[in-house]
């Protein structure tokens, strides 16, 4: 080796500490750091995101017109889905994925470190442009945030913001998926081979492979929207040859695997979290594997059960019906598995294994209102009800939300070096849990009974579970701020020992608390067999 | 000190990704600004497209003197390439978009506007006498009567333009393993300027649509489909083209090895990607 070369490795070497100020924070190419950056960031989304929910609620807490015009309560519901979606729950868990993978899978980084950094940079700006839009002429986008046509082209100056916010969101997030699977693929440590991957890691390097096959398409999508609207295409325009529904079928192509990016990651945290707290190793590893690959797949050809009401064939709803329900089998080999796990396991329950277990639950009401809904002659009774807005809230917000509250709970300890306040956790997790069904139980009824979503009225009769609901989002609202309280006392706790829990089973566990801001400058190859697959 | 082979390799930190995103702030502004017809947004969008180069050169020149430097390893070399491969899948889902949406126009859409499955009444109410054919502006015939552009002339020549600079690329990377300079320099060179008469031809394309043809992008489905599918492989090619052409002056510094050149490899994958697409174009687009 050249001197010159020499020096730049030895300058290389000494840069091990983080940088001072904000120049970390800009600069960084970290993954703990960066991993930080995407989670403060998705808290502080879910924050303005469910700010926006509560106004829907307000405004829906009796019937008539009360707090907002209804153009801005269209703007709430659709600015509300699109950050919830795209800046709360997708930056959570690319943010988990940054802090976690490395450390699981004895890496020393990211693969690719400085584009890591930029994918999370791009997120403030995409989600600067699509706030700004609440202030133009014309108000937010407000078409709903699937932006069907012809309806979201009546958007104001907001409209080619909000193409490109999206566009940037997708830019992101492709570049953090190939990131992702770079890193599992190439950085693992010699001897742990694809199989003995902990769960988490191998849910998230198929939710890679998702995001990078759909993202370009709802890119190509909004693309088209754009040229329809400022080019004269004829894409969605039957005058010209084109039809609206092809949007609807570009549009879920892209949203239903995107349903799945949002919830593997969700069963890779579960399947991290059950075993520990069940001092039991996870029932069916490969199985999840295999379950998990199994649902990826079929998220790709199911996607028209999100539109069995526009007319397609009756060929398409049998396919699209019959195909979606074949997704409930790997789901419940999922569950069963977790449940196997905890049988005749000697069960403790912190924090963590409270959500844990909560997601078992509530996820699978979710799982089985998205049967029924899948049924395409019954769907015709249910579609644009408040069933379908109860049926995905439930997977969403006690399934993805709650399996990141896991996530935080479980590796926060490594992550400060300090035990949280268990019994703030704990209220904070009995708050959630409770006003999530108070919120979202009653919807299932009004749904049932014909209440249409995205409506900012109502018919009398519905008056009271709306009133329900809207107390629950309150109650879940504010019982946020425990979590936030939590968060801000983290570093008080006691120190954390580190593996932190009794016996939880990963590389992750064997560094210190906190983790080293560099974590394996070598390949950890002893202990892998000694560690992590005893 | 242990050697580049056995140790991770960990990049500084870097303020390249933050100016890419300020770029990307002024460009996506402005863009928006201009299409909502504000004349400042096209100087706001010049000003990101330059703070976008700017980045771009910076990056890529930290990149070529680490690389050249030595500091990175086999598990380096083997995270590039398959970013890059996993890049060109997302450009591929792009183009699969486009492509799905021509599939679902021509075998859906308009025989269903033309009565096809059970949309009879839909034919007989809304858009009575429309026959559905391919290539169509759609029943209110939206942007007049067209010329269709066939597979023959331009398009051909430019496919065969296009396969003989796959050719041409690949002749180089032989000659770069091989350690055959002077074969790599010529054959790089005919590949870009291959790229460059593919763009100008295609230029010519365009011109003739839309004097002669009256071919546009507002020609209803099939000018939406035509132009925005040729349009964004262009793009494509245009990229790829300025691509290559970094890489022969590269080459020109005396810069690759036979076992180091991932750059080269990478716009090679991206040079075939183009021409794959093309030939997809130029058989359901031009041809069928």
């Amino acid at each position: 080796m050249t001197t010159a070369v020499a020096e730049a490795q030895d300058a290389h070497d000494e840069h091990h500490g983080p940088e001072k100020g904000f120049r970390r924070w800009l600069f960084t190419t970290n993954h703990k750091d960066i991993g930080t950056l995407y989670l403060i960031f998705s808290l502080i989304m879910f924050f303005i995101g469910g700010t926006m929910a509560l106004v829907i609620r307000s405004e829906l807490m009796q019937p008539g017109l009360q707090f907002v015009h209804p153009e801005f309560f269209n703007s709430m519901t659709t600015m509300h889905a699109l950050i919830m979606v795209f800046g709360a729950v997708m930056p959570a868990f690319v943010g988990l994925a940054n802090w976690m993978i490395p450390m699981m899978i004895g890496a020393p980084d990211m693969a690719l470190p400085r584009m890591n950094n930029w994918s999370f940079w791009i997120l403030p700006v995409a989600f600067g442009i699509l706030l700004s839009t609440l202030f133009m002429e014309g108000g937010a986008p407000a078409g709903g945030w699937t932006m069907y046509p012809p309806l979201i082209l009546q958007t104001g100056d907001a409209f080619p913001f909000l193409i490109f916010s999206v566009h940037l969101m997708g830019i992101s997030s492709i570049m953090g998926a190939i990131n992702i699977i770079v890193t599992i693929l190439n950085m693992r440590a010699p001897d742990m081979w694809l199989l003995k991957m902990p769960i988490f890691v191998w849910t998230w390097l198929i939710t890679a492979y998702l995001l990078i096959a759909v993202m370009p398409v709802l890119a190509g999508a909004v693309t088209m929207l754009l040229t329809d609207q400022f080019f004269g295409t004829s894409f969605f325009l039957a005058a010209g040859g084109g039809d609206p529904v092809m949007f609807q079928h570009i549009f879920w192509f892209f949203g239903h695997p995107e349903v799945y990016i949002m919830i593997l990651p969700a069963f890779g945290v579960v399947s991290e979290i059950i075993p520990t707290f069940s001092r039991k190793p996870l029932f069916g590893h490969d199985s999840m594997v295999y379950a998990a690959s199994c649902i990826a797949f079929l998220s790709f050809i199911v996607w028209a059960h999100h539109m069995f009401t526009v007319g397609m064939p009756l060929s398409g709803q049998l396919f699209f019906m019959f195909a979606t329900m074949l997704i409930a089998v790997p789901t419940g080999v999922k569950v069963f598995n977790w449940v196997a796990t905890m049988w005749r396991g000697s069960m403790t329950f912190e924090t963590p294994m409270l959500f844990a277990l909560a997601f078992v639950f509530l996820f699978t009401i979710g799982g089985f209102s998205g049967l029924m809904l899948a049924i395409a002659p019954a769907d015709i009774q249910y579609h644009d009800t408040y069933f379908v807005v109860a049926h995905f809230h439930y997977v969403l917000v006690p399934g993805s939300i709650f399996a990141i509250m896991a996530a935080a709970y479980y590796w926060l300890p490594k992550w400060t070096g300090h035990m949280y306040n268990e019994s703030l956790g704990k209220l904070h997790f009995w708050l959630s849990t409770i006003f999530v069904n108070v919120t979202f139980f009653p919807m299932h009824f009004l749904g049932l009974a014909g209440m249409p979503r995205r409506i900012p009225d109502y018919s009398t009769q519905f008056a009271d579970f709306n009133l329900i609901a809207s107390i629950g989002a309150l109650g879940f609202g504010i019982s946020q701020l425990v979590f936030v309280y939590v968060l801000l006392t983290a570093k008080k706790g006691a120190t954390a020992t580190d593996r932190v829990w009794e016996a939880p089973k990963g590389l992750e566990w064997t560094v210190p608390s906190p983790a080293p801001y560099h974590t394996f400058d070598t390949p950890p190859k002893a202990r892998i067999a000694e560690e992590a697959f005893e | 000190m242990p050697h580049a082979e056995d140790r991770y390799y960990v990049p500084h930190s870097s303020h390249w990704p933050i100016v890419g995103s300020i770029g990307l702030l002024f460009l996506m502004v402005g863009v928006s600004n201009w299409l909502n017809g504000a004349g400042s947004g096209f100087w706001i969008m010049l000003v990101g497209v330059a703070v976008i180069v700017f980045m771009l050169i910076g990056w890529f020149g930290t990149v070529i003197n680490e690389s050249t430097g030595g500091l990175y390893n086999d598990q380096v070399d083997y995270s590039f390439r398959m970013g890059m491969f996993w890049f060109i899948f997302s450009e591929v889902m792009f183009f699969a978009a486009f492509f799905g949406a021509l599939y679902y126009a021509r075998t859906m859409a308009v025989p269903w506007l033309g009565g096809d499955s059970n949309n009879f009444f839909t034919n007989n109410i809304l858009w009575e006498g429309y026959e559905a054919t391919w290539p169509t502006n759609g029943p209110a015939g939206v942007g007049g009567d067209f010329a269709v552009m066939g597979p023959f002339g331009l398009p051909l020549i430019n496919t065969v333009i296009l396969l003989t600079s796959s050719a041409t690329v690949t002749i180089a990377h032989h000659a770069l393993i091989a350690g055959q300079r002077g074969i790599l320099k010529t054959f790089l060179a005919l590949t870009f300027i291959l790229g460059f008469v593919f763009i100008f031809l295609q230029a010519e394309e365009y011109i003739h649509a839309y004097e002669a043809m009256n071919l546009k992008l507002t020609s209803g489905i099939y000018g939406s489909t035509f132009f925005m599918l040729t349009g964004f492989h262009g793009m494509h090619v245009t990229i790829g083209a300025i691509m290559l052409t970094i890489m022969w002056l590269r080459v020109m510094k005396g810069h690759f090895t036979a076992t180091n050149h991932f750059a080269f490899e990478a716009v090679a994958w991206y040079w075939h990607f183009v021409d794959v697409v093309w030939v997809g174009l130029y058989v359901f687009v031009y041809w069928m």
